[in-house]
C-alpha cells in the first residue's frame, strides 16, 4: 500500500493524479477463513482492523450486504464523547475516545477527528443532579469531564439563549476532549488498512444462513454461496435480531428507527457540540458549514430507515427556542438509521449459545464514538475467550441481572 | 405516518396520538419458573423483520390497550384488535395472508 503523506501529493500532483492506489481490494470470496466478519460497519472493520493488528489473525473476511459503511456508520451525527456515568462504559468509551486521538496517524487516512468539545446541556434540576453525578463518576474513574455555569456555557457558545422560558440552561456537563470526527472516513481508513493486511472485504453479499455442526459454527450461506470459517462475528447493528436467528438464537434488542438531518451550509457560528436531552435534541457544525441536528429515536420496531414527521418537529421546535438564530435555516437532508437498543441502554460485546459465533451489538443511538475502543474489545474477545473491556457487557447480564444502566447517560443522546 | 384504527372507539388515530407497548402475546413466566423462561419473558425477543403484532395504547384518544399486526419491513398494517386475546383473530390472520402469502403464524 502506498501511503498517503504531504509529499505523495505533491508527487500526484506533477504527474495528473495518475498513480494513486485503489483504497481496498474487491477480492472474490476464498473457501474458508479462519474469521468471518458479518456486517463492513464500524464496528465489524474495526474488529478485523484489530485482530490483525494486535492478535496476529490475518485470514479473516468481512462480508457486507450492502457497501461498507453504508449502514448506521455512514448515518450518524459523529459525536464523540465518554462521558457515561457506569465503570464498564467509562472504561471502553474512553479507551475509544483516547484511540480516536491518534487514530489518523495509526491508519494513515485523515478521519478529521476533531476534539472541539461536547456539552450536555442542563434544562431541569433533575439534569442538574444528574450531571453533577456523572462529572464526580468521570473524576474517579480518569474521563476529564466538569460541570460547568450557565454563563460559562454562554462564553464557550455564544448563540445559545440560556434563559428561554421554558428550558433555561441552568448548566451543563462539559467534556473538552469530545468532539467529532468523519464518519464515512472512520469506515474507509479501517477498509484500508484491513485490505492492506491482506483482508478480503467482500461487498454485496448477504449472508443467508449460519451453518452449525455439533453447537460449533462452521460456516455460513451467503448469496455468493457458501464460505466455511472457524469463527464467526455478527455485527450488524440493526439487523441484530435477524441474524441471531439465523444463527438459531434470540437477543434483547428491539430494532427502531433513529433520524437526523442536516441544514444548508452557513458561516462558522459554533465550535463545539451541544446536546439538549431534556428537549431530545443536539445539534454541530460540519467542517462544510451545515448544521447537523439529531433527535430521539422513534419508540416502535422498524426497518425502514425512514424517520417519522413529528420526531423532526419536536426535535427543531425545542432546538429553536435554544438557538434562535437558526430558526430560519432551510434543512438540506434528512434520513434514519435502524439502531439496534437495549433494555439497559448497553451494548453488547459476547459469546453466544453457538459456539464460535460472536456478537457485537446494541450499541443503539450512540456506537459511532466506541468505533475503535469496542473493535479492540470484539478483536481480543474473538482471539483469547475473554477481554476486561468486553466481559462486563456480555449476553449473560440480562439473565443475572448486572445491567450497566447507562438510560440516563444514553437514554436520548448519541 | 402510521396510522391505526382503535377497535374500540373506531377512531383513525394517527402514530402522535398512540403509545407504542412493544411485541404483543408474550407468554407470561413468574416466580417458580425456570431462568431461561423467565429471561426469555423479560428481554429476548424475536425483533422481526416483517409481520409483526404489537401493543399500542390509545393515549390521546380513549386511553385503551388495543393490539395490532403491521409490517415492519414496510409499515404496511393489517389490522387492529381488542387486547382481550391471547393469539391474533381468524380475520387478522386473513388479512395478513392476503398480502403476504408466503406469511405463517410461527
Ligand atoms: C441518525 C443517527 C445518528 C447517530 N448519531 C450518533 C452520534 O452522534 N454519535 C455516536 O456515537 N453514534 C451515533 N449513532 C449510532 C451509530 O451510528 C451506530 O451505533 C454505529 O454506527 C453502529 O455501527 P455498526 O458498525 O455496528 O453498524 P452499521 O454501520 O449499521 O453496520 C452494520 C452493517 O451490517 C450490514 N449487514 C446487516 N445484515 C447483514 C447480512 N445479513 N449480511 C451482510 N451484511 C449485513 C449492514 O448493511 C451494515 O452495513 C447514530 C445513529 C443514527 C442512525
Ligand atoms: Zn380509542
Amino acid at each position: 500500500m502506498r501511503r498517503y503523506s504531504a509529499f505523495a501529493i505533491a508527487r500526484e500532483a506533477m504527474r495528473h493524479h495518475l498513480g494513486w492506489e485503489r483504497a481496498w481490494k474487491s477480492p472474490t470470496p476464498k473457501a474458508q477463513y479462519d474469521v468471518i466478519i458479518v456486517g463492513a460497519g464500524g464496528h465489524g472493520l474495526a474488529t478485523a482492523y484489530y485482530l490483525g493488528k494486535n492478535h496476529g489473525i490475518r485470514n479473516v473476511a468481512v462480508i457486507e450486504k450492502g457497501w461498507l459503511g453504508g449502514g448506521n456508520t455512514g448515518r450518524n451525527t459523529t459525536i464523540i464523547r465518554s462521558n457515561y456515568l457506569q465503570d464498564p462504559s467509562a472504561a471502553i468509551y474512553e479507551k475509544a475516545r483516547s484511540l480516536y486521538e491518534t487514530l489518523s496517524q495509526d491508519l494513515n487516512y485523515n478521519v478529521m477527528f476533531s476534539p472541539r468539545g461536547v456539552m450536555m446541556l442542563a434544562q431541569t434540576e433533575h439534569e442538574i443532579r444528574g450531571y453533577q453525578r456523572t462529572a464526580h463518576a468521570n473524576a474517579l474513574q480518569g474521563v476529564a469531564t466538569e460541570f460547568i455555569s450557565p454563563r460559562r456555557v454562554k462564553e464557550l457558545c455564544p448563540i445559545i439563549n440560556i434563559d428561554g422560558p421554558r428550558y433555561p440552561v441552568l448548566g451543563a456537563l462539559w467534556q473538552p476532549r469530545g468532539g467529532t470526527a468523519r464518519h464515512d472516513a472512520v469506515a474507509w481508513g479501517y477498509a484500508r488498512a484491513c485490505s492492506d493486511m491482506g483482508m478480503d472485504i467482500i461487498q454485496q453479499t448477504e449472508v443467508t444462513g449460519v451453518k452449525r455442526e455439533g453447537g460449533r459454527v462452521v460456516g455460513v450461506e451467503t448469496t455468493k454461496g457458501y464460505i466455511g470459517c472457524s469463527k464467526l462475528g455478527i455485527v450488524v447493528a440493526g439487523h441484530s435480531g435477524v441474524m441471531a436467528e439465523r444463527a438459531g438464537f434470540r437477543l434483547p434488542i428491539e430494532s427502531v428507527a433513529l433520524q437526523a438531518l442536516v441544514s444548508e451550509p452557513i458561516k462558522p457560528i459554533m465550535d463545539v457540540v451541544v446536546m439538549a436531552n431534556t428537549v431530545h435534541g443536539y445539534m454541530s457544525q460540519s467542517d462544510k458549514g451545515e448544521m447537523v441536528i439529531g433527535g430521539g429515536a422513534d419508540n416502535y420496531n422498524n426497518y425502514t430507515q425512514r424517520g417519522s414527521f413529528q420526531h423532526v418537529e419536536e426535535t427543531v421546535r425545542a432546538l429553536i427556542e435554544t438557538f434562535p438564530i437558526i430558526s430560519r435555516l432551510k434543512m438540506l437532508r434528512w434520513w434514519g438509521g435502524i439502531v439496534d437498543m437495549t433494555g439497559d441502554r448497553s451494548p453488547i460485546i459476547s459469546k453466544t449459545p453457538v459456539d464460535g459465533v460472536f456478537v457485537n451489538c446494541g450499541w443503539g443511538t450512540g456506537g459511532f464514538k466506541a468505533i475503535p475502543g469496542s473493535g479492540w474489545a470484539m478483536a481480543e474477545l474473538m482471539a483469547k475467550g475473554h477481554s476486561p473491556l468486553a466481559d462486563a457487557f456480555s449476553l449473560g447480564r440480562f439473565r443475572e441481572g448486572r445491567f450497566i444502566d447507562e438510560s440516563v447517560a444514553a437514554g436520548v443522546a448519541h | 405516518m402510521l396510522t391505526f384504527q382503535c377497535p374500540y372507539c373506531g377512531v383513525q388515530a394517527c402514530e402522535t396520538e398512540l403509545a407504542a407497548g412493544g411485541e404483543a402475546h408474550l407468554k407470561r413466566f413468574g416466580p417458580g419458573s425456570s431462568d431461561e423462561d423467565f429471561e426469555g419473558y423479560l428481554f429476548l425477543r424475536p425483533n422481526v423483520k416483517g409481520v409483526h403484532f404489537e401493543r399500542w395504547r390509545h393515549a390521546m384518544g380513549c386511553g385503551k390497550w388495543f393490539l395490532a399486526a403491521r409490517c415492519t419491513a414496510t409499515l404496511e398494517v393489517f389490522g387492529t384488535y381488542p387486547a382481550q386475546t391471547t393469539e391474533p383473530p381468524p380475520e387478522i390472520i386473513a388479512a395478513i395472508k392476503a398480502r403476504r402469502p408466503d406469511w405463517s403464524l410461527s
